[in-house]
């Protein structure tokens, strides 16, 4: 089982500093596998494997979230079947898949969503 | 008669105390809660499984959290609690409301409608703070609180209030690396402030016990700075903080997360759609619903209590909502509510005097500093959730003669965004009234809509 690490620098953004001995959650973003821990919200399972959350739609670089408390908006991503969910305040769920852009079956699509199926990173 | 109808929104320090006030008087409320659990923001409760003591979450303020905690668990047989809801719209008479997981919609009819919702962290833009690893001070203490994280394994804080404090001395509690601590007002706060702090002497030393801890813990403390931009790339975020020392001499913090705070702003989205009247509050320059001492506000049957209509934090807010509920119930002529607000409201208003005066003590030693939104450069951002600069808000001004904000917002789209202006409209009311040579109290605010919040297209709503 792979253990979430404790060390700062090692690709995550948030680090952990107690209540590390919850049980670990499996659950997918982007398609790749990730370890969560129960409790966990989805938001600490992107920052604590990531730097970022989502690209900004507006082309100022990434976002990670802002307020944690539900009432920026900034953490939004998207189960594979396109609902929209808030990062900061929807707990991990073993065997949840996440994507952090929108499925392009959703409309509007917005232009870095464009370019991410063109296989283009957006500025 | 019958029971009177009665709605409490939130459950932080003031819903609770508001909820328990009713089940006293015997009446049985709806209590709505965004959150998962009670305890609202500063008294959050961690989730299931977590085992850190109340004495590790809360520190000094252990008991009154511990206290809130297990009076609301004593309370959840006799309210009809709906956590995971939020209030999205008020109509005469009725709240609007939608559970976040299940889209479950619901129309309460009230006879009393008691709003406690709170405050988010109040923000002044600084040049870069769009960039991933800039965090709201609430959000910095959050992750810690509720997750047992830190948003990066060097922190610089900067802004100004007491939670900027708060949360650096939790940080450093938890083994997190504070790199600076940055503050915006002066160290030393004016007579009229310290007057005013006088009124909770025992909280002004807790306060200044904090700045010697955070210090004795080798943190970099700074006072009177001037935020200059923060640093780093698209891709990576956040690299480091510059700012302006009290000397003039720019000084240079790398870090890889930033909290940023200037005290708080009151959620009044609710007020605004009971068609509430509002009032400029001089000293913090912000407009909050006009109440009266017992938090009654101007539309009949609609009540306010806590930050969300007067920043008086958590032990003012528990005063607070107890005294709107027994107001509440008075005015609906519950006889039982009536004998409890005759007995308690003259207490009840001097303790939220006193609170009064140390929260205008606060505002003067930790001032919003306006001044730097007018001076913010045109290409930095306002509006975070649309990389919206203060060029584009200006432009608004001097182009299109937009002198008013809601006017401003409908050309320029700052405070049009996911956030619906909560991170934006303070300082961009400050820019277009700096633009406009008018004071801000006469470019108006920018008002509440429906939803409060983003709903999904899909919720519908039955009669």
């Amino acid at each position: 089982m792979n253990k979430p690490s404790l060390q700062p620098g090692s690709g995550g953004r948030f680090v952990r500093l107690a209540e590390t001995a919850r049980a670990a959650v499996h659950l997918s973003i982007d398609g790749a596998p990730v370890t969560a821990l129960e409790g966990d919200t989805l938001l600490v399972a992107l920052l604590t494997h990531g730097r970022r959350v989502r690209s900004s739609e507006f082309g100022d670089g990434t976002r990670a979230g802002f307020c944690l408390m539900g009432a920026c908006q900034d953490c939004w991503v998207w189960d594979e079947a396109g609902h929209r969910l808030r990062a900061c305040s929807t707990a991990v769920v073993d065997g949840m898949r996440v994507r952090t852009t929108p499925p392009a079956s959703l409309w509007p699509v917005t232009p870095e969503v464009a370019a991410r199926e063109r296989g283009e990173v957006f500025r | 008669m019958t029971s009177p109808r009665v709605v409490v929104v939130g459950t932080g320090p003031a819903g609770v105390r508001a909820a328990q006030a009713l089940v006293e008087a015997g009446v049985r409320p709806i209590v709505i809660d965004e959150g998962r659990r009670d305890g609202g923001q500063i008294y959050r409760r961690q989730p299931e499984g977590f085992t850190r003591t109340h004495a590790t979450l809360y520190g000094s303020e252990a008991a009154k959290a511990q206290a809130l905690h297990s009076d609301f668990d004593a309370l959840r047989t006799q309210i009809d609690y709906r956590p995971e809801t939020l209030a999205w719209n008020v109509t005469a008479g009725q709240l609007h409301t939608v559970h976040a997981t299940s889209g479950e919609t619901a129309a309460l009819n009230f006879d009393a409608l008691i709003v406690c919702a709170g405050a988010t962290d109040r923000l002044m833009p600084v040049p870069g703070w769009n960039q991933a690893g800039c965090y709201s001070l609430g959000a910095a203490q959050i992750a810690l609180k509720a997750q047992a994280c830190a948003i990066g394994s060097r922190v610089v804080f900067m802004g100004s209030g007491p939670l900027l404090y708060l949360v650096a001395a939790q940080y450093l509690k938890a083994g997190a690396t504070v790199e600076a601590l940055l503050d915006t007002s002066p160290a030393m706060p004016t007579l009229n402030a310290l007057r005013g702090l006088l009124h909770r002497p025992r909280l002004l030393l807790r306060g200044l016990a904090l700045m010697a801890s955070l210090r004795l813990g080798g943190v970099k403390l700074m006072h009177a700075v001037a935020p200059l931009r923060i640093d780093g790339t698209p891709d990576g975020g956040v690299s480091g903080v510059v700012v302006r020392d009290a000397r003039g001499a720019e000084r240079a913090f790398a870090c890889d997360a930033v909290g940023l705070g200037w005290h708080l702003r009151a959620e009044t989205q609710l007020a605004d759609l009971a068609r509430c009247e509002f009032a400029f509050e001089p000293l913090s320059r912000q407009w909050l619903p006009r109440i009266d001492d017992c938090g009654r506000s101007s539309t009949p049957g609609v009540y306010f209590a806590g930050d969300g209509a007067r920043i008086l934090g958590a032990d003012g807010a528990e005063a607070a909502g107890r005294l709107a509920a027994l107001a509440a119930l008075h005015d609906v002529d519950h006889a039982r509510g009536r004998s409890l607000f005759a007995a308690e409201q003259t207490a009840l208003t001097r303790t939220l005097a006193t609170m009064n005066g140390f929260r205008e003590g606060l505002a003067r030693a930790f001032r919003w500093p306006h001044e730097q939104a007018a001076a913010l450069p045109n290409d930095a951002v306002v509006c975070r959730c649309e990389a919206v600069t203060a060029g584009e808000l200006r432009r608004s001004v001097f182009e299109l003669g937009s002198q008013e904000v809601n006017r401003a917002k409908a050309f320029s789209r700052v405070g049009m965004g996911r956030c619906q202006g909560r991170y934006c409209a303070h300082a961009a009311a400050e820019i277009v009234a700096a633009a406009a040579s008018v004071p801000v109290e006469l470019v108006g605010r920018l008002r509440g809509q429906a939803p409060v919040k983003p709903l999904l297209m899909s919720a519908q709503e039955h009669e």
